[in-house]
């Protein structure tokens, strides 16, 4: 028999005897079913996790507020051309040479005007180039308010490389995509990929960080050391 | 020389270091503080507790199931998984892939389930150069020891320590500031995450349903790790499962508030396959191998079978005023603390591992923080027992058996007191000698003094007229 | 408690009498056998408990004065007698059994018992109290009531002392380190007692401040609340 056979057989042994559900004192008495079982789960998460209010403004305040204890920095902008303007200012300030992106409705238009060169990611692209860059810009999926969160992958957000290799990573969202809480990010991947999620889902929450000297934060242990989250 | 005594002799001396206890006290403080704030966000956070702890309880107890929903869905994408028994077939089936591509170096991010199968050992020998990428791993690593702590593995070292480690180990100029210790590290390991020909990692949760591992992790150094090597291996326990894509969603902040009391780790990534067509980057290839281990022992246990819930966020050993007095690497295993304790027994033997759930005071601080509701310390109570019926030990069970047959025979109770209280104030000045009979206890602290008059003696002699009957 | 605190003992019997309660001690209580059951040695516990469990059944309520034998009463004596023929007396004792200040507290509803005591007190939490029971709160409920104490609050309260039965025997440097922790707490809050409503812990702490010389004393919770002011 195959390894896999046999380890299967001993779990199946050993799930013969029962074991008590957590908070109930007997063991339950629950046969081990075959074939398909996806119960639902035994609760809604939402009803424990930390609270996150109903409006946009709400939501927007709360992300806002994690985002800068997070040291991210978030700017809730008018219009695409204010975040053109935010991203040109920011590449004269930092003086980047080079900032590495991909196609993308964001990243495309607003890339194309930058006053610097500009390394638009395509399959096999130069790991090495893309390390020498500035920085990495990148669309996303949803930003999620209760935990100061972006979510993306590797679809959505230039692969698996440029959100995380770069020192300053820079994600444009819409604002529409400002998400209440995790429960509806993950609703929301659902819903936009189906059955064919990418090969990288990636839940980022602030810029890089260590506390492994003394327990004391410093960023960017070998991610991005800045994190600005433009939504527009 | 045994485990036990080995154990013995370092608790020894780890606990009579006050220096040792003050590291440890300051690094954990600072934990406390941010993880209580972090819990009064939840709206309910014994109620988050029992959602997971039923979540992984279904996970558990229907895993041949859930694991083979995991494998088809990840074999489905083109990702290659392995079944392991026991770690020297994890440990063949890592080294054959590595030599099928003529490997030459490894990237690894933390992964305490390569400890568990002393994987970077095996693969120095097969003359691979293999570097840690996690900051905490990589400091231990190049001080050649194992991790002190299963999510901080480098908490009992002070800056100066990590900073002369650098000097001599990566030839780095001498600072105290923590970022720029940080910076060497972080200028070292670019290079390796560039070219290195293989990267391995472990993962915190395996998704059933979608056919996906999650990795937790802040510094990014995971997410590196699977994006340039070209093949990918990642290493897992089965008890790693979750049912749904949705209990993530639950499990994520819980795991991140009682690691490091944050909100949600830095990042939190989901792998679902190697680079498929029209993907930009990520591996060739990506091998799970899936890791029991003696875990479907634990699982044969009814009553123990909830340690296998175990997120692995080290909130038990923070807690545990064993692990804060002895350190991590008294334990002398690779899971320390009160989880270590109950579950190293089931996985190394109870016998040579029984003296762990000995080394506690029962005082159940484990069990009340656990954001699965592992039922730690009763479990302690349990490798206690199996292991006296096993194998009782000679002198312990006849103590009892007099000290029971003593409790049944009030006079001569009685008696046996008498004398204890007529000798004691005589063996009070020898109270610090070393041959004192009690010495375990009279080395550190005084006995108590006897009263001459017991309660019993109170009782009997007091005028009836004061009871009401 | 009978032959190493009986103070506290006969204050336990004297509060509940003056409650006008009639008190019964069976000579038959020695102990609970919870030394020998947390070291695993199960009959031998059972051999120590079956006599108590006997000489209990007709209790009307069985009061405790240590967090620590409680616990083994209520909540371990079920899992002892398990699949024995004991089990449902077992369990019918532990559905009787209370820890003393939670008796008061919680089933009796008295919470000032007019005691006095005009000193600065800690109060160390037994863990099995605090945890197996869930008894934070009776305990300073009552010494809240008691006239002239000033009841300060400890760091870490709620961290083991490393008493521990057996364990403190077995691995005493662990066990005073503990100690030596929670000594260090107490002392910081510059309490003259450090009470508690387990005598086992503080035979273990008042064992290390008498031998490091600290004037800090120890004392059971029911000795605080039997000292009845005098008018």
């Amino acid at each position: 028999m195959t390894e896999k056979g046999q380890i299967l057989n001993r779990i199946r042994l050993a799930l013969k005897t029962n074991a008590p559900r957590p908070g109930h004192p007997a063991p339950a008495q629950v046969k081990n079913p075959g074939g398909s079982h996806h119960p639902p789960s035994p609760g809604e998460p939402r009803n424990w996790l930390p609270k996150v209010g109903e409006s946009v403004e709400e939501h927007r305040t709360l992300f806002a507020r994690n985002a800068a204890e997070l040291k991210a920095d978030f700017h809730w902008l008018d219009s695409l051309e204010d975040a053109r303007k935010l991203l040109n200012d920011m590449a004269s300030r930092e003086v980047w040479q080079k900032v590495a992106t991909h196609a993308g409705e964001c990243t495309s238009p607003l890339c194309s005007t930058l006053p610097c060169k500009v390394l638009t990611l395509s399959p096999g692209y130069d790991r090495n180039e893309l390390e020498s860059c500035n920085a990495g810009i990148s669309e996303c999926d949803f930003l999620v308010a209760q935990t100061g969160t972006v979510a993306l992958t590797n679809q959505s957000a230039g692969g698996r490389a440029l959100s995380v290799l770069p020192p300053h990573h820079i994600v444009l969202a819409r604002k529409h995509q400002l998400l209440a809480d995790l429960p509806a990010a993950f609703a929301g991947l659902r819903q936009k990929y189906g059955d064919n999620f990418p090969t990288m889902i990636s839940l980022i929450t602030g810029p890089s960080r260590t506390g492994d000297i003394e327990r004391i934060l410093v960023l960017g242990a070998h991610g991005p050391k800045k994190l600005t989250i433009l939504a527009f | 020389m045994s485990f036990a005594s080995e154990f013995r002799n370092r608790a020894r001396v780890v606990a009579s270091n006050l220096r040792h206890r003050q590291i440890i006290r300051t690094a954990l403080g600072n934990y406390e503080t941010a993880r209580d704030r972090r819990k009064a966000t939840y709206q309910d956070w014994q109620g988050a507790r029992q959602l997971a702890a039923e979540t992984k309880w279904e996970a558990i107890n229907h895993l041949d199931h859930y694991l083979l929903d995991f494998s088809t869905r990840l074999e489905a994408r083109g990702t290659k998984v392995h079944w392991a028994s026991n770690a020297s077939q994890a440990r063949e089936i890592i080294l054959a892939i590595v030599q099928e591509k003529q490997a030459r170096s490894v990237i690894k991010s933390k992964a305490m389930t390569a400890e568990e199968i002393h994987l970077n050992e095996a693969l120095e020998k097969a003359g691979l150069k293999v570097v840690e990428s996690d900051l905490g791993e990589l400091i231990v690593q190049l001080r050649r020891e194992t991790p002190y702590h299963i999510v901080f593995p480098s908490m009992h070292l002070t800056r100066e320590e990590i900073s002369a480690l650098f000097e001599k180990e990566l030839g780095s100029a001498p600072t105290l500031d923590p970022e720029e210790l940080t910076m060497i590290a972080r200028r070292v390991l670019r290079g390796k995450y560039l070219t290195a020909d293989i990267g391995i990692t472990g993962g915190n949760f395996a998704v059933a349903e979608t056919g996906m591992v999650s990795i937790t992790e802040n510094e990014g150094n995971a997410r590196l790790t699977a994006a340039l090597p070209k093949t990918m291996i990642t290493l897992l326990g089965i008890e790693k499962i979750i049912p749904r894509l949705d209990d993530l969603a639950l499990f994520l902040p819980m795991l991140a508030t009682m690691g490091a009391g944050q909100a949600l780790t830095g990042y939190n990534t989901l792998y679902g396959g190697p680079r498929q067509p029209g993907e930009l980057d990520g591996p060739e290839e990506w091998h799970v191998v899936l890791l029991d281990n003696h875990r479907t022992e634990l699982l044969a246990d009814g009553e123990q079978r909830d340690a296998l819930h175990c997120i692995r966020c080290g909130a038990c050993l923070n807690v545990c005023p064993i692990f804060r007095n002895v350190g991590g690497h008294t334990y002398g295993t690779t899971y320390s603390g009160p989880i270590g304790s109950v579950i190293t027994p089931h996985l190394r033997g109870l016998q040579d591992w029984k003296h762990l759930s000995g080394a506690s005071s029962l005082c159940g601080a484990c069990t009340e923080t656990c954001p699965v509701k592992i039922d730690l310390h009763h479990h302690l109570l349990q490798n206690r027992r199996n292991a006296a019926q096993e194998r009782p030990d000679n002198l312990e069970e006849a103590a009892f058996g007099v000290f029971g047959w003593l409790t049944r025979r009030p006079a001569a109770w009685k008696t046996v007191r008498f004398i204890l209280q007529k000798i004691q104030p005589l063996t009070r000045q020898f109270q610090k000698k070393p041959w004192h009979p009690a010495k375990p206890w009279t080395q550190t602290r005084d006995l108590p003094v006897i009263p001459s008059e017991s309660f019993r003696d109170w009782w009997k002699n007091r005028p009836k007229t004061s009871k009401h009957d | 408690m009978d032959a190493l605190y009986p103070r506290a003992a006969i204050s336990m019997v004297e509060i509940l009498e003056r409650l006008g309660h009639r008190v019964l001690c069976p000579d038959a209580l020695v102990c609970c056998g919870q030394p020998a059951f947390n070291s695993g040695y199960w009959d031998q516990a059972r051999a120590v408990a079956q006599p108590v469990l006997e000489s209990l059944q007709d209790a009307e309520a069985i009061v405790i004065g240590s967090g620590s034998c409680g616990a083994m009463l209520k909540i371990f004596y079920p899992q002892l007698f398990d699949k024995t023929p004991q089990k449902e007396m077992a369990c019918g004792v532990a559905a009787r059994t209370w820890e003393f200040s939670s008796f008061l507290v919680d089933k009796l509803g008295v919470t000032d018992l007019g005691a006095a005591f005009p000193h600065r007190v800690t109060f160390h939490d037994g863990c099995h109290g605090l945890r197996e029971l869930g008894l934070k709160q009776p305990p300073r409920t009552l010494l809240r009531s008691v006239q002239g104490l000033e009841l300060l609050e400890m760091k870490e309260a709620e961290t083991c002392c490393g008493f521990g039965g057996a364990f403190s025997a077995k691995f005493p440097m662990i066990s005073s380190a503990m100690g030596d922790v929670k000594c260090h707490s107490a002392l910081e809050t510059g309490a003259e007692y450090m009470v508690s409503n387990d005598s086992s812990c503080l035979m273990h702490l008042q064992g290390l401040l008498s031998r490091q010389g600290k004037s800090l004393k120890t004392m059971h919770l029911a000795e605080v609340l039997n000292c009845v002011k005098k008018n």
